[in-house]
């Protein structure tokens, strides 16, 4: 990994900019499923940035994968971009990175055509994100040692606990989410429950009855 | 369940005078007596052919929307291609009865209705969806049909779950597509795009059977009863304040007294089922039962359910009794409906007991504005209009409560409601 | 004249409140977190907004369709409003 073209170190520092822009855009993801908020800012801001830091990190893949192409220390085809195993170099780990802008593309693709799409189908895409991140961050630390030293590990251990912890978050409101069914009976158990301090409830009902 | 037996009830003598009872034979009918009465089923052997008698004879729609049903017809009939009909049975409010005597009385009524409506459309599937999908009769006539080749489609019988909703026009195709029987976002109208993606047309069981009758004696003799803008008989529950309930055939703009008994012995009258009015007597004597004359008192008529509520009940228990049955059956897929009406069953449960806060009377109004419109279906709309229509009614008892006092002497309850409420997904399947 | 009218499909609709801030002058919400939507055609003024809304609504439950009323003026600036009582 010597011979350190400037297209090298592009490369590098792009892919680490597109993982850390591909961890906040999972974050923003499972706050806009959760109608979460980031403080100080509007309801629209979450899923404004969700949407357009996941186009901005895709920018930022596309000149990670053409600065790794036209470096000329190693030969990887352009189509390695986006077709696993096509490189000769790092086969499995440049694979990895491949197969995971992919399922990004179907996400995007989907989302910007999602009026036209099923529901279900668009949903099922795009919960192809529990796959590519981890794929994409696997990528991030066997494509090169950068990530698995100094202040560069602290930081992908970071994007790895956030990731983690918003599935977490996830997994469990998942566990608590009342079918369809029950809803309606949950809401008379909570209007009735809160009859002893009788105010305008807020919206705590349509947070427990969640889709 | 009683049939018919139009010589004891009410107005029975007005009833033969018009020219009823038309839907209901004295006795059940088989097809041998169905034929001997009625003749063969009148097939045109066209398309579209029917429909301008239906339109000259102004039948609306019997399942309670009471639209003008030539109009659906000629929607479906000038679509292109695979189309499908259904004839709903399913009559899901509880109060109602006549669908189920109808179907078991004079199942051939319907039936043919239903092949000459699918003929007339051009239809190339015939359903029937209904509560009781393994009755014996229902299957008996249709064997017999099946036997001697009276059918033009085969017709698949198809159970209907017995959730207040699974007679909705959306929910029904949901279900016949294989879904729950949960109502959908229209547009799409289900004659536009409806079961597999095909035009559907959906119609009431009674209003296949008055159409099997048009297209025997012609819209001239269809209009020789009822009013002019509401022509015909209709099937009507009534409900006296003895508990008996009756199927009572009769013309429509019959006054309502000749239905319901307007004595001491009743304190109001509801009119259209548990999505209907409330009317206070002794004003509402002078109603007839007709959409014209109702609406100028902001009532319907409905799938024709009528309840003289008995005086030595309690009216604020029994509507918040329904009410809570009404929020229950909720599909729960709409925000304000799943979060409205609930709390309003709440409320007047609250009303319905003794002494209530004073907010609650302000919030059960301001939920009621909030529900009204804002479903995908208008579950919660005939909801509120039901409580509305109550509150105004039962002023008097409301203001009794607030004393800690009512006016009742029977506890027990009145308007029927069937058993177990849904708690799980399986319930509307 | 072709214009265009707000409608929530209610069943797609989740509360997330999004219309309400981007197109306030048309969308309130009420007590649940669900929007109240203003049924008359929307004003060309602001014909950019709705789209802008209808865009960024997480279940694409809103929608504009076509109506052919014309649009009416715009609406004068007000506070969200609830819906009105019947």
């Amino acid at each position: 990994m010597s011979g350190s073209t400037a297209f090298w170190y592009a490369s590098r520092a792009t892919g680490i900019v597109a993982l850390l822009l591909l961890t906040a855009v999972f974050v923003l993801g499972i706050l806009v499923n959760r109608q979460g908020r980031l403080p100080g800012l509007p309801r629209f801001a979450v899923t404004g940035l969700h949407k357009n830091f996941s186009l901005l990190a895709v920018a930022f893949i596309a000149v990670h994968v053409l600065t790794a192409v036209l470096d000329s220390y190693v030969s990887i085809p352009l189509a390695a971009g986006v077709i696993p195993f096509a490189s000769g170099y790092e086969r499995l780990w440049l694979s990895l990175g491949a197969i995971s802008l992919d399922l990004m593309i179907a996400m995007i693709v989907t989302s910007l055509l999602r009026s036209h799409l099923n529901r279900v189908l668009w949903r099922a895409i795009h919960l192809l994100a529990y796959l590519s991140w981890p794929v994409a961050f696997a990528h991030s630390i066997g494509a090169s040692k950068d990530l698995q030293q100094g202040w560069l590990l602290y930081l992908s251990i970071g994007c790895a606990l956030l990731v983690a912890g918003a599935v977490v978050f996830r997994l469990a409101h998942a566990a608590r989410e009342v079918p369809r069914a029950a809803r309606v009976a949950t809401v008379f158990a909570e209007h009735t429950a809160g009859s002893a301090r009788r105010t305008k409830a807020p919206k705590e009902t349509k947070e427990t009855v969640s889709r | 369940m009683t049939a018919t037996m139009n010589e004891s009830v009410p107005g029975a003598a007005t009833r033969q005078a018009a020219g009823l009872p038309r839907l209901l034979p004295p006795v059940p009918e088989d097809l041998r007596g169905h034929v001997a009465r009625y003749g063969q089923t009148p097939y045109r052997g066209q398309a579209g052919l029917l429909i301008s008698d239906i339109e000259a004879s102004g039948l609306t729609g019997r399942g309670g929307a009471a639209f003008p049903v030539y109009r659906k017809l000629a929607i479906v009939d000038r679509a292109r291609g695979r189309k499908v009909i259904v004839a709903n049975g399913a009559e899901s409010e509880p109060a109602s009865r006549k669908d189920e005597l109808l179907l078991r009385v004079a199942p051939h009524l319907v039936l043919d209705g239903l092949q000459l409506t699918a003929e007339a459309v051009g239809a190339t599937e015939a359903h029937l969806y209904l509560h009781t999908a393994g009755s014996a009769e229902l299957l008996r006539a249709l064997a017999e049909r099946s036997a001697r080749s009276v059918d033009m489609l085969p017709v698949t019988v198809t159970q209907a779950p017995p959730r207040f909703l699974a007679g909705q026009e959306s929910a029904l195709v949901n279900r016949l597509n294989g879904g729950p029987a949960l109502p959908t976002f229209t547009p799409p109208r289900v004659t536009e795009r409806g079961l597999g993606g095909a035009p559907t047309l959906v119609q009431n069981v009674e209003t296949l059977a008055h159409i099997a009758l048009i297209a025997r004696y012609g819209p001239r003799w269809f209009r020789a009863a009822g009013t002019s803008a509401e022509p015909g008989s209709m099937l009507t529950t009534v409900y006296q304040p003895a508990g008996h309930c009756q199927v009572i055939e009769t013309e429509i703009g019959a006054p309502l007294r000749t239905l319901l008994t307007s004595g001491a012995e009743t304190q109001a009258w509801l009119v259209g089922g548990y999505h209907g009015n409330w009317l206070p007597l002794p004003q509402a004597t002078a109603l007839t039962l007709d959409n014209a004359t109702m609406k100028k008192y902001g009532a319907a008529v409905g799938a024709g359910v009528l309840v003289a509520l008995p005086s030595d009940r309690c009216g604020l228990t029994e509507v918040a009794r329904v009410t809570g049955y009404l929020a229950a059956e909720s599909a729960g897929q709409c925000g304000p409906c799943l979060n409205g009406l609930p709390r309003i069953a709440a409320g007047l449960a609250e009303l319905a007991g003794p002494g209530h806060r004073r907010q609650t009377r302000a919030d059960v109004e301001r939920w009621a504005g909030l529900v009204t419109g804002r479903g995908a279906c208008n579950h919660p709309d005939g909801t509120v209009r039901f409580v509305r229509s109550a509150l105004t009614v039962f002023a008097p008892e409301i203001n009794l409560h607030a004393r800690g006092q009512c006016s009742a002497t029977n506890r027990r309850p009145f308007l029927p409601l069937p058993d177990g409420i849904p708690t799980s997904e399986d319930d509307w399947t | 004249m072709m214009s265009e009218t707000l409608r929530v499909n209610p069943i797609n609709c989740t509360g997330h409140g999004v219309c309400a801030e981007l197109l306030p002058e048309l969308v309130s919400l009420d007590e649940w977190g669900y929007p109240i939507v203003d049924p008359s055609p929307v004003p060309a003024v602001l014909d950019r907004e709705a789209r802008r809304a209808v865009a960024a609504c997480p279940t694409l439950a809103l929608r504009l369709l076509k109506s052919d009323r014309p649009s009416a003026p715009a609406p004068a600036a007000r506070p969200p409003r609830r819906a009105p009582a019947r």
